[in-house]
């Protein structure tokens, strides 16, 4: 048997991306630009921007996962930082347990959160929310910072320190400029799916606090068919921000390559 | 308060590493102001963890490093009044050109106008100019290295440490860097401490070199006394080609190897005492033998093998009584021509013998054993009927006595060929065993740097003393 070409083999992924990755997106498309009956509108996108629930939840939604970010990095930076500084074995075993709740599916995690909290008498709620979205991201985090400061050049600590830089002055002058691109990997990773996040608010909030993820699910849950068109839209807005913030994100990365 | 003569003095430093091994061990060195030491010698010799102890990268465990007379073995590096060149240049990515070399002005919060000016001078040094503005990242190695070198010296420290400054760079562009360096120390008119592998490198750059092995110092002289006048058969092997050779010295100014005399210029050694010798290949004289006057010449032989290269030709000759010896000279002599050799008195360098055969430390045991290097070895029985059980000896064993065993398991004590000298008729091989001991081993077989080898000695070479007397002695006091 003769392979024409390694395109060949290209096959099934394109078939499978075409399938399970534009089929959708334009699908998406498709039903945000369209009323129930099929015809063209742009009623849906007009009625995010008029209904200030909507527009609320999103900026809401937005708020929470900036918060959730920077307690994210400011938790985050540190760890990598210790870890990638220390000597040999004690970072893997750091590692190891940053990593450990991540073999656990976040739902689990989560429902253990809620009872958690339920066990020490604490109410559940937006700081509950908070906690439980630092925690279940906080690895996303901590993994592309400890990547850029494990392999950055322990000789330009060196050679600022050469050059008459004291400890914190070297940390601000080269440590933290060149890791930079690791904090926007992670912040990416972090910002990105908190957006977007429903399940954990539905069960640390008791439903109480509607985030932007949680306002799509119901359009297509609970709403009906007749909803799907907004949802498609609300979906489209969300996929432009976080798109968006990849750019961003990846664009800098390049910079500081 | 009393100044010394000496920009820096390491006196008495070790470095011990925390799995116990010596990274230094008791080096000390004196660099005059101005002055341009290199310091010399193989990977893990210790060079480079004896600059970073200057420059305060690392501490010294024992000892103390004094700059200007005053003692920095605690001070930390950005307090000294010292600069680093980097092996790979270690330049800030983040940032420009420009900045680089800015880094250690800015931090000293200098007047942007001084700052200027005074990046401009130190680019204009290196041949830099007009790169200001340029990404580090698009520039060449020897580029990158001229602003690494640039961002150094801004600071006007008194002493320049480069660390294999060259080491990633092309030959050609090496040897123009050799020279630029020699210029800038020249105009600069700094200390400069260079650690390189590279004897050739050290021996065109430095006024003084240091060669350096296992943590310690070899020797340290001029480039023209390291090389003619090598202090021991490591220093003349490291450094150029040489033929080093078992020998004898048989009074004042007479030397025998190759089974022959030959006068020398060294004395000293005492009579018929066993030194080696080290006869460089340019330094023997060599011309086809003719017929009824083979007593012009000192040694007979016959060419095996001829390279050219480039400027000269590389001969070995195989002597008639069985020696092999490495020529150059600027005339071809094809393998197979009959020749004669001459070397002149003043072209012998004799050396004194670090050791003539093992010793180590032993201890007598039950059953015709003796314990040393931490393993059991059988004796002749007559030979242990002389001692008592437990008690104390010295061990010798000849190099030529040890025996080496392609299979580990074959030896009482395993092993690893760690250097090899060759000398003319044999190879004389240093095996470190396991527990970090070193076997001095003669033999004809060819072994390759970093084999295994199970070390045996039969037991009718193994020779016991007792401890000295004067030694024991000595101790109790």
């Amino acid at each position: 048997m003769v392979f024409q070409s390694r395109t060949t083999w290209a096959w099934p992924y394109a078939l499978f991306m075409l399938c399970l990755v534009i089929l959708p997106l334009v699908l998406i498309g498709v039903y945000a630009f369209t009323d129930a009956d099929g015809s063209f509108t742009i009623q849906n996108f007009v009625s995010f921007f008029t209904k200030s629930e909507a527009i609320n939840t999103f900026i809401y939604s937005l708020a929470i996962a900036l918060i959730t970010t920077i307690i994210c990095l400011l938790l985050g930076y540190p760890a990598a930082y210790i870890m990638a500084m220390a000597d040999f074995k004690t970072p893997q075993v750091m590692a190891m347990l940053f990593i450990l709740p991540m073999w656990i599916n976040f739902l689990l995690r989560t429902i253990a959160t809620v009872e958690l909290f339920r066990m020490f008498g604490l109410p559940l709620g937006e700081g509950a929310l908070l906690f439980g979205m630092v925690y279940d991201f906080l690895p996303f985090m901590i993994y592309p910072i400890y990547n850029t400061l494990q392999k950055m050049d322990t000789s330009l600590i060196e050679a600022a320190h050469d050059l008459g830089a004291k400890r914190h002055q070297v940390f601000m002058k080269v440590t933290l400029p060149l890791s930079v691109p690791g904090i926007y990997s992670g912040i990416v990773m972090v910002f990105m799916p908190t957006v977007s996040t429903f399940a954990i608010a539905e069960l640390l909030t008791h439903n109480k606090v509607t985030l932007f993820g949680s306002l799509i699910q119901r359009c297509f849950g609970e709403g009906g068919i007749a909803m799907w068109n907004y949802g498609a839209a609300l979906s489209l807005i969300m996929l432009i921000i976080i798109g968006l913030t990849s750019f961003f994100g990846g664009d800098k990365e390049d910079i500081n390559r | 308060m009393q100044k010394s003569d000496f920009i820096i003095e390491v006196n008495h430093v070790s470095k011990q590493f925390e799995d116990g091994k010596f990274a230094l061990d008791d080096v000390s060195l004196q660099i005059k102001k101005g002055e341009f030491v290199t310091i010399l010698g193989p990977s893990g010799c210790g060079k480079t963890t004896l600059l970073r102890c200057i420059a305060g990268f690392q501490v010294a465990t024992e000892g103390d490093i004094l700059l200007n007379g005053e003692d920095v073995t605690q001070m930390p590096p950005h307090l000294r009044d010292v600069n680093t060149v980097f092996q790979k240049y270690a330049l800030f990515p983040h940032l420009n050109v420009f900045d680089n070399v800015a880094f250690g002005l800015k931090l000293k919060k200098m007047d942007k106008k001084v700052i200027e000016k005074k990046v401009k001078q130190a680019l204009k040094t290196v041949g830099m100019t007009d790169y200001e503005y340029r990404d580090v990242d698009s520039l060449s190695g020897g580029q990158q290295q001229r602003v690494a070198i640039a961002r150094a010296i801004i600071n006007e420290p008194e002493v320049l440490l480069l660390d294999e400054p060259l080491a990633a760079l092309d030959l050609k562009m090496r040897k123009d860097m050799q020279m630029e360096l020699r210029e800038m120390h020249k105009k600069l008119g700094i200390t400069f401490i260079y650690v390189t592998h590279d004897q050739e490198e050290a021996l065109t750059l430095s006024d003084r070199v240091v060669v350096m092995r296992e943590g310690k110092i070899q020797q340290i002289g001029t480039p023209t006394d390291v090389y003619n006048e090598p202090q021991n058969c490591f220093v003349a092997d490291f450094i150029g080609e040489s033929n080093i050779l078992d020998a004898t010295m048989v009074k004042d100014g007479v030397v025998n190897f190759c089974e022959k005399d030959f006068e020398c210029v060294d004395k000293g050694f005492g009579e018929d005492t066993e030194v080696d010798v080290v006869v460089r290949p340019e330094d023997i004289y060599i011309g086809t033998l003719q017929e009824g006057k083979e007593d012009n010449w000192q040694l007979h032989g016959e060419v095996h093998s001829c390279i050219f290269k480039g400027v000269h030709y590389e001969m070995t000759v195989l002597t008639d009584n069985g020696y092999e010896l490495m020529i150059q000279d600027y005339h071809a002599f094809e393998p197979g021509t009959k020749v004669g050799l001459l070397v002149k008195p003043e072209d012998i360098q004799v050396m004194k013998k670090e050791r003539l055969c093992n010793t180590f430390e032993g201890e007598v045991l039950e059953d015709n054993r003796v314990r040393f290097l931490d393993e059991e070895w059988d004796i002749p029985e007559r030979v242990a009927e002389r001692f008592e059980v437990g008690e104390e000896v010295e061990v010798e064993v000849d190099f030529n006595r040890v025996n080496l065993q392609d299979d580990e398991e074959d030896g009482v004590l395993c092993g690893e060929v760690y250097f090899i000298l060759y000398k003319g008729d044999h190879y004389h091989l240093t095996v470190r065993t396991d527990d970090g001991d070193d076997i001095f081993v003669d033999t004809n077989d060819v072994w390759d740097d970093g084999d295994r080898v199970g070390i045996r000695v039969a037991p009718s070479y193994i020779r016991l003393y007792k401890k000295s007397q004067e030694q024991g002695t000595k101790n109790q006091d």
